[in-house]
């Protein structure tokens, strides 16, 4: 409830939606501690698409689970940093207070919907669970808000279809139920990981087309975590691209594909595949991206950079570019003017 | 064109699907529905489509690891259908699988060397034993792996790496084709253009052939000569590059175009959308008629009640299974009328 929010201490209307400040999340692995996340920063506005860019392990997940409060000891840890709801800093909360935000004022949707949803109980009682829960409503008024909120997400015969288990519905129509579920209590803050990876292509464009509806009707701050820069491309305002547990660039969507301000992003946009590349051979980014069990001090792009130098063995701060502009590179001004 | 190295004629595959506990047959899953192709020896074959299309079943037939229930592959002028015990091993050579999945693809407890090298246990007379080992180290180079590394096992590579290892043993038999299921689906994009820049190398160097199978069009964009859309066990369109990215005659394949994410925030609500309604359809129980007649906003009377063939349409090599082919490109430039339904 949005009154709870309020009722917090820190509480300041005029911060953004969410922030996320310096935060480190490690993990206890067999092969020692792995700090996943190392001092991310990201901030997005009520009504806004902030797009999380990166490859299979460069932390965007664990940010976002952390956010939800679902890193969970004795495995993983924040170790540092804050997470603030309109200046609210969540780390400071008790689990309960955390408990009655997730859902009502922060919400997620999975990208394995199937693994979201409890397979052996209906889905609209799943739904419907969380305006009891949340809202003390009734089981027949709760009932009849969760076949609402199929309706809403475009589920034909949402009536008859709540009382149907996660695996009678195809792939499409479980992400579907999974931003349902998302959606359920109007939460102000929506992080969707991956949502469409899992679809096909013409899938995949309906439940882009759903999520960007529904955040233009409630003005929803949304996070999209992805690694595809096509689907960016086509929602984002802002981007964050991460890499090896930080963010790296940070810019508006037209800005960094117009003029990458990082070496890292600047080769990601040079391996995708386009029209006017046909035959010729794609820029690579050599190696792979660093073992984060073995930290390093410096830039961890320094192995596969190419603009790479002695001075890159200490990490670079984020720099400012322009207004509203960021680079973790020290050579940015070169990347910058291409 | 040279002869082809590869041939399928009117392929089918159907799965039965066994009922209860009398276990009779239920029904069948159309997997591959007539299906037919050539491949031209250093051509490159795409085939798009989406999940349940039957694009992996076909690989799986194609490489003769699965028997068609009708229809026939031809190898190199052999047809395979016909050939049993030493001769299909001596066949299947020519025709080499590289799986999606680097990670569940390699045996785990085998190292590199063994896995690269199994091909040649299996076919004896293609090396003498005390090459074998030579030849392993020769191949990893060809991929791109140091092969000092070949007493590693596959958990100690990254999922480039393993990739790589699977094209190398794939590679062991000096095949004339491969048929990539997906090769490049679970990599990150990083490495993701290693795979590919590595394919199209091989490509050039040991004169391969191949099926390149995918959901990602602009992958399939970028090294296919002619490419192949599949719709629930069919060809729907298939053509050159331009044919088919360009000129696309069947709604689907316009469809999936449109869907396709460009790189480019400069053209946001500057493309044509067409977002087609529903999912694809059962392929136990295909629709009738045109099977993509229920998500297509222009099908009428004569789409429900009779499939269209694939017919040759415009230019030379692009045919179209369509009743009422238009042309349509992404860009939004348009010939005559395309109202999409949103």
């Amino acid at each position: 409830m949005s009154d709870l929010l309020e009722s917090l201490p820190g509480h300041d209307p005029g911060a953004p939606m969410l922030s996320v400040e310096d935060l480190q999340v490690e993990f206890a692995t067999a092969h020692g501690t792995v700090r996943a996340v190392n001092g991310v920063s990201y901030a997005v506005g009520a009504g806004e698409t902030l797009a999380v860019l990166g490859e299979s392990g460069s932390g965007k997940s664990v940010t976002a689970r952390a956010v939800m409060g679902i890193v969970r000891a004795p495995r993983g840890r924040v170790t540092a940093g804050a997470i603030r709801l309109r200046g609210v800093d969540l780390l400071t909360l008790p689990e309960e207070t955390r408990r009655r935000l997730r859902g009502t004022t922060v919400a997620m949707i999975f990208q394995d919907a199937l693994s979201a949803l409890n397979p052996v109980l209906p889905v609209g009682y799943q739904i419907a669970e969380m305006f009891r829960y949340h809202r003390g409503a009734s089981r027949r008024e709760a009932r009849r808000r969760a076949v609402e909120v199929l309706d809403r997400v475009r589920i034909p015969s949402a009536a008859r279809r709540a009382g149907d288990y996660p695996h009678q519905f195809s792939g499409g129509m479980r992400q579907r139920v999974g931003i349902a579920l998302a959606i359920a209590l109007d939460p102000k803050v929506i992080i969707a990981d991956e949502p469409t990876t899992a679809l096909d292509v013409t899938v995949q464009a309906q439940i882009m087309r759903l999520l960007g509806e529904i955040q233009r009707e409630h003005g929803t701050a949304l996070v999209l975590i992805t690694h595809d820069m096509g689907v960016v491309a086509d929602i984002a305002d802002r981007v964050a691209v991460m890499y090896a547990g930080r963010v790296v660039e940070e810019a508006g969507a037209h800005d960094i594909y117009a003029r990458p301000a990082h070496p890292y992003t600047r080769a990601l946009l040079g391996a995708i595949p386009r029209p006017h590349l046909r035959g010729k051979r794609l820029a690579v980014i050599p190696g792979a991206p660093p073992d984060m069990s073995r930290p390093d001090e410096g830039c961890r792009f320094r192995p596969r950079c190419e603009l790479a130098g002695p001075g890159c063995a200490d990490a670079p701060p984020l720099y400012d570019v322009a207004p509203g502009r960021a680079s973790a590179c020290h050579e940015w001004t070169k990347v910058i003017e291409g | 064109m040279s002869a082809p190295v590869l041939e399928a004629r009117g392929l089918v595959k159907y799965y039965p699907i066994g009922g209860g506990p009398l276990r009779r047959v239920a029904g069948q899953v159309k997997a591959v529905d007539g299906v037919d192709l050539t491949l031209g020896p250093g051509e490159t074959l795409g085939i798009v489509g989406e999940s349940g299309c039957g694009k992996s079943t076909l690989a799986k037939v194609l490489a003769a690891l699965e028997r068609p229930t009708a229809g026939e592959v031809t190898v190199c002028g052999r047809p395979v259908g016909r050939l049993r015990g030493r001769a299909l091993r001596r066949a299947r050579r020519d025709v080499q699988l590289v799986f999606q999945d680097p990670y569940t693809s390699l045996d785990p407890r085998m190292t590199i060397e063994a896995i690269v090298r199994e091909p040649f246990e299996i076919h004896r007379d293609l090396a003498p034993r005390g090459d074998r080992r030579a030849r392993v180290r020769e191949l990893l180079e060809t991929v791109g792996l140091n092969p000092d590394h070949c007493g590693r096992y596959p958990h100690q590579f990254s999922g480039g790496q393993r990739q790589r290892v699977g094209i190398a043993r794939a590679l062991a038999l000096r095949p004339r084709v491969l048929v990539c299921d997906e090769p490049v689906s679970a990599l990150d994009v990083s490495v993701q253009a290693q795979i590919v820049n590595l394919l199209e190398r091989l490509r050039d160097e040991l004169d391969l052939a191949y099926v390149f199978i995918s959901h990602d069009l602009s992958v399939v964009q970028h090294l296919a000569d002619r490419i192949a859309v599949m719709y629930l066990g069919k060809v729907v369109e298939i053509g050159g590059e331009d044919d088919v990215y360009r000129n696309a005659g069947h709604p689907y394949t316009q469809a999936l175009l449109s869907a396709m994410p460009v790189p480019d925030p400069g053209l946001r609500g500057r493309r044509e959308e067409i977002v087609l309604t529903g999912e694809p359809p059962s392929p136990i129980d295909p629709p009738r008629g045109c099977s993509f007649h229920p998500r297509c906003w222009k099908a009428d009377e004569r789409c429900r009640a009779e499939p269209p063939a694939l017919t040759a349409w415009r230019g030379a090599g692009h045919a179209v299974a369509c009743h009422r082919p238009e042309v349509w490109s992404p860009a939004g430039g348009t010939e005559g009328e395309v109202s999409a339904t949103r």
